[in-house]
């Protein structure tokens, strides 16, 4: 017994607890409630916040706190909790505190409308040892309200950030960038670079999901009109270009994945549990066929039965095996099988929207040439090294 | 705190929660301010989870000592040296609480 250090501070952003793989699922997200107190325009899930039906058919407290349980003992460090609005719950606090009794830490995706002096002080005392994140829909009543489609909503987000203030509980910013808003970016930026935990100029969610669930044409056609284009999705995200371009050379170097016909190259996961008890691979994917009802069995036996399948996966759609399955941006470009499966019932049908987006920007940075399409690029790795070489040298 | 008595008792503090995930300990704070930042973790190396694992709110100091001096065939006084070390860390941690019964 010569050693004298005995407790080491760990930080899992940047010093991982485990040398090996580590347990066989290290993050759950939970979708609490799909019923929201806000109506987004553009949003692929929300219910409305008195619906009954959707409100019983939810899993009460005493089976999220089994679940929570179960993913303790799993060896999950991190859930999420989102919807959704997951503070519409009258049980959140319970669960909430539950959860980080556990040990588990909680990111929290709120819109901070319900977010009161007393949920802020739990947050603060009890800290969820992840940034909360509220997703920010407009900085005027006006165009915050033309997206939520709820009167007095801006003011009880103000109200509820407010909150948070007062007791210094940490969380970010998240733009959602939709025609009322567009034009107050500039004051978006400004105000979340007054948040100490905004190192970072805000993200924007602009390409967004259609619905997972493939019961609404009328929404999702609604959804399709509120995207923004390819082009105008650049601008926006090359703004800061430099940082750009850093960012994507680290990708582009460290984390691309080969093209191939392997339909899962996500990594699969983190799993979600939805607000119905359903295991599903990810928050997007709910294809009927790779789900799981924790009603019916334990979150371990999910966790290993699906993930296990999932991997071994490949495409058989001959447009895929043409198109994606050669593409070398294919570990960039968002197409995955829930993308697939939200747009065309598919898992592994292109999805066009995905491929622009991904060629747009792999023009942008010098990998793939005007009227030319990535899955016929034959010198890809040349044109990889080169915009690395080239961001190293500016 | 300033010295650690043989006959003191001490317990896990409410201020965090301890897991063991695969194979290792790993210590969450609860409370607001154990970490520096606020999303920080904790482990130990083995010494320091043996030690941790018996520090239950029931055994004195000396006899935690007593049971890793027969445990690892040492002289009490070196296991004394490491038991300290760790609970004066623990505690200035606030991770562990003194529970000696008055």
């Amino acid at each position: 017994m010569a050693e004298r250090t005995y407790i080491f501070q760990r930080n899992m952003s940047y010093d991982p607890l485990w040398k090996g793989e580590g347990p066989p699922a290290a993050h759950l997200d939970i979708e609490l409630t799909e019923r929201c107190n806000n109506a987004c325009i553009h949003c692929c899930i929300n219910r409305p916040a008195g619906d009954k039906r959707s409100r019983a058919r939810e899993l009460d407290t005493g089976a999220w706190k089994d679940i929570l349980s179960q993913a303790a003992e799993l060896g999950v460090m991190t859930v999420r909790f989102t919807g959704g609005e997951p503070l519409l719950r009258d049980d959140f606090p319970e669960l909430y505190l539950f959860a980080r009794r556990l040990g588990l830490r909680v990111m929290l995706f709120t819109n901070a409308r319900l977010i009161t002096p007393q949920i802020a002080a739990m947050l603060a005392d009890v800290p969820p040892l992840e940034d909360i994140e509220i997703s920010v829909y407009g900085m005027s009543r006006e165009s915050y309200e033309a997206v939520t489609g709820v009167d007095g909503s801006y003011a009880e987000f103000r109200n509820g950030v407010q909150c948070l203030l007062d007791r210094k509980a940490s969380f970010v910013v998240k733009g959602v960038l939709l025609p009322p808003n567009k034009k107050e970016m500039t004051e978006f930026a400004a105000w979340a670079a007054t948040n100490p935990r905004m190192d970072v100029p805000p993200a924007y969610a602009m390409f967004f999901d259609l619905r997972g669930r493939r019961d609404s044409a009328a929404k999702n056609s609604r959804i399709r009109r509120l995207r923004v284009s390819p082009e105008e999705g650049l601008d926006i995200l090359t703004r800061h270009a430099d940082n750009y371009r850093k960012e994507m050379s680290v990708f582009f170097e460290k984390f691309l994945s080969p093209p191939g016909d392997r339909l899962f190259t996500c990594g699969i996961g983190p799993g979600c549990v939805d607000a119905y008890g359903v295991f599903q691979p990810c928050l997007s994917l709910r294809h009927p066929d790779l789900t799981f009802d924790l009603k019916k069995g334990a979150l371990k036996k999910a966790v290993a039965s699906g993930f296990t399948h999932l991997r071994e996966m490949r495409a058989a759609n001959p447009l895929y095996l043409k198109r994606c399955a050669r593409c070398f941006l294919r570990g960039f470009c968002e197409q995955c099988p829930a993308k697939s499966w939200s747009e065309h019932g598919a898992l592994d049908t292109p999805v066009e929207y995905c491929c622009r987006v991904a060629h747009v920007q792999a023009r942008f940075l010098g990998l793939v040439m005007e009227k030319e399409r990535a899955w016929e690029v034959r010198d890809s790795a040349e044109r990889i090294q080169n915009l690395i070489r080239g961001v190293a040298v500016s | 705190m300033n010295e650690i008595r043989m006959d003191m008792i001490f317990s896990h503090s409410s201020d965090v929660v301890s897991r063991e995930i695969d194979g290792a300990l790993i210590i969450v704070p609860l409370a607001s301010g154990v970490g520096d930042m606020e999303d920080d973790l904790f482990s130990m190396n083995e010494t320091g989870t043996e030690i941790w694992n018996m520090l239950d709110g029931k055994k004195t100091v000396q006899e935690v000592v007593k049971a890793l001096a027969q445990q690892y065939r040492a002289e009490p006084a070196e296991i004394e040296q490491d038991v300290a070390g760790i609970v004066t860390e623990l505690l200035k941690r606030r991770m562990l609480v003194e529970a000696t019964a008055a």
